[in-house]
């Protein structure tokens, strides 16, 4: 790795205070190395993560991807649902860069399909899932009184088996939610929401320790010696500094989400044939591994490429988001 | 120590109650009705009797304790009745499956033995690839082998245990038919063939369960060993001039083993969950192919059950790996 900061001794209470202490005291360590005036943290943070090779990769990868699932169907000219029995099962060839299923369906064009439902659940059930980790980390960490019974209650869903009742989730609210908002939208709001309530827990116990911290130092009693509200310290002194942890929380999160949408998919109970994600199209491609293994190895390429990019960008993140490791 | 260990008991009581209840209330809300296979000549006073057969005529919170008392007390009965012949839970009524209407512990009991085989060889395989790797990728960190370990690792956290199964039997079963593909848990191991055979069918879902475990533990392993180097007492122990490989295999490996086997306790229910893919793909017919199978049959005492016994497991072994840490480092006081 290279880096610009070597020469610069690292002093664990001044980048400790950095910590904490948010954009003014970076800039004292930044001053330190690059004369410059007035430069954003987040430049910091872009050149640490910068010299992550593996999560740049990640990232043009993961980007790559996102643009081909958004782009890609305008583009081409082939629908994901058109049927074309005279060429089933066809090989990898330039009219079908993935070979077609036994309906003869086009699997390029599914595949993209298939990305934009995978991505578009991973995301939502993501910002889902941060939501609530962070609302309810936050609630335990500034109120003292809430801290007991939020943190059982953390406890209490960390203990619960959770991809056994994923599955009853699913299978008992598939109907209603189907009628009431028709198949497509009644089952992503009920494998998002699924998802979303199942996985806040990580992020809820990561912020309520930063916010126990941050609650008791001088920043925070400043402002409220001037009494500023409850709301506004958290809005705005608490808040941008756990925005670190849950930002790399929220990185990891898609890739779980990703890949809890596709196991369900994958067990044949996540979303129905007609809207083909990428796990359901795994799991009708299983069957046919013997007469075209491309059709099982293309959706579930996607899934593993996206979520090592991911956990690859994930990594980079928390070294370039954590300011005792930026400058080293 | 003792005193914590009972508090984590009493503790892990209302736990598992709550946990109970709201398996026993999700499912409360099912559609599904026991009797939909009942042809509709039976009369309807006959339909009420088989209900009341199956313990359906009460509102549910009665029903819910009834369940409690039937999982916590006539089944462990009948396991006794079973092992010393007693007769301690006759004519108390067992939980029973609306599949095949016999008492669910029997089919549970007889899916068991094949996750075990399964889960447990690939945990032992696992943590035995995990703890050498990286215990050799964090001594000679940044080295080929670290790097190239730590990517290998990356990947086998990264790819879904239902791809790999998908790739290694496309690899190993379909192109090089080397293994089969599906596991068949008729056969029975009298002889060395069957040996053999057994060890074949177990090769591709091991490899898969193995995988993701260990790139997961080798991480840890890693981290914890990279943590011990840099402490003082590695130094010491440089300093008075103990050869390198009893520094290493004596001194750090005994410390940097109390969190990873924290780790392993840990990761235990995690990897009866991740059998629940395995089993599928290979069509092992253990527990986790018996839960999905149930789903959809919408056997719910089934489906209750065994998402319990999935959280017992989840409860009881964070509660050992508490107890196991607490016990294996001596700076560690609960109490």
């Amino acid at each position: 790795m290279t880096d610009p900061h070597a020469t610069e001794p690292l002093t664990p209470q001044g980048t400790g205070a950095a910590v904490v202490t948010g954009p003014g005291a970076v800039g004292s360590t930044e001053a330190m190395a690059v004369p410059v005036a007035a430069r954003s943290q987040w430049w910091d943070v872009w050149d640490q993560f910068r010299t992550h090779k593996g999560a740049l990769f990640g990232a043009a990868v993961f980007l790559g991807i996102c643009l081909m699932v958004i782009v890609g169907p305008m583009l081409w000219p082939l629908d994901p649902t058109a049927t074309n029995m005279r060429a089933r099962y066809e090989p990898i060839s330039w009219a079908h860069p993935m070979g077609t299923d036994r309906l003869g369906r086009d699997t390029f064009a599914r595949v993209m399909a298939g990305g934009r439902i995978s991505l578009g659940v991973g995301m939502t059930a993501m910002l889902l899932s941060l939501v609530l980790g962070t609302l309810i980390g936050m609630m335990a960490g500034y109120f003292k009184r809430l801290d007991g019974p939020l943190m059982r209650f953390t406890d209490l869903f960390l203990a619960l088996p959770l991809l056994p009742l994923l599955l009853v989730m699913v299978i008992l609210f598939r109907e209603p939610l189907a009628a009431r908002f028709g198949i497509e939208t009644g089952i992503f709001i009920l494998v998002v929401s699924a998802i979303g309530v199942t996985s806040w827990m990580q992020t809820a116990r990561i912020v309520r320790g930063d916010v126990l911290t941050l609650k008791e130092r001088e920043f925070v009693l400043a402002a409220r010696s001037i009494g500023t509200p409850s709301g506004r310290i958290i809005a705005r002194h608490i808040l941008p500094n756990v925005l670190s942890p849950v930002m790399v929380s929220a990185t990891l999160g898609i890739a779980t989400a990703i890949i809890t949408e596709s196991t369900l998919s994958f067990l044949g109970l996540g979303f129905p044939p007609d809207f083909p994600t990428w796990g359901r199209l795994l799991f009708d491609g299983v069957p046919l591994l013997e007469r075209n293994p491309g059709l099982a190895v293309w959706p579930g390429l996607f899934i593993s490429l996206v979520v090592l990019s991911i956990n690859y960008v994930g990594d980079g993140l928390r070294d370039a988001l954590d300011p005792r490791i930026r400058g080293r | 120590m003792l005193t914590y260990t009972i508090r984590r008991l009493i503790f892990a009581v209302p736990t598992l109650l709550i946990i109970a209840a709201i398996i026993f209330f999700l499912l409360e809300l099912a559609p599904g009705d026991p009797m939909a296979n009942v042809p509709l000549t039976v009369p309807s006073e006959v339909k009420e009797q088989m209900r009341q057969a199956l313990g359906l005529g009460e509102p549910a919170p009665i029903r819910f304790v009834l369940w409690l008392r039937q999982f916590f007390w006539i089944e462990p009965l009948n396991v006794v009745d079973a092992l010393v012949g007693t007769s301690f839970a006759e004519g108390e009524l067992r939980i029973i499956s609306w599949q095949n209407r016999s008492p669910v512990f029997i089919t549970i009991a007889e899916r068991i033995p094949q996750t075990l085989w399964v889960v447990g060889t690939s945990y032992l395989v696992a943590i035995a690839i995990a703890i050498p790797i990286g215990i050799y990728s964090a001594y000679r960190q940044y080295s080929m082998f670290d790097q190239a370990g730590t990517f290998v690792t990356m990947i086998g956290f990264s790819v879904p245990p239902f791809f790999s199964g998908v790739l290694v039997i496309l690899i190993f079963a379909v192109q090089l038919r080397w293994f089969p593909s599906i596991y068949d848990t008729t056969l029975v191991v009298n002889s060395w063939d069957a040996f053999v055979m057994q060890l074949k069918q177990m090769f591709l879902p091991v490899m898969v369960l193995a995988l993701q475990i260990t790139s997961q533990l080798s991480r840890f392993q890693r981290a914890s060993v990279l943590d011990n180097l840099g402490q003082d007492y590695v130094r010491t122990a440089r300093a008075v001039g103990l050869p390198e490989k009893r520094v290493i295999l004596v001194h750090v490996l005994r410390n940097s083993l109390l969190p990873v086997v924290t780790v392993i306790a840990l990761y235990v229910p995690a990897i009866f969950s991740g059998a629940i893919i395995t089993e599928q793909i290979f069509k092992v017919n253990g527990i986790g192919q018996l839960l999905i199978t149930a789903l959809q049959a919408n056997d719910l005492p089934m489906v209750q059950t065994l998402t319990f016994i999935f959280a017992v497991l989840i409860v009881v072994f964070n509660l050992l790996a508490d107890l196991a840490y607490g016990i294996l480092d001596p700076r560690i006081r609960y109490d």
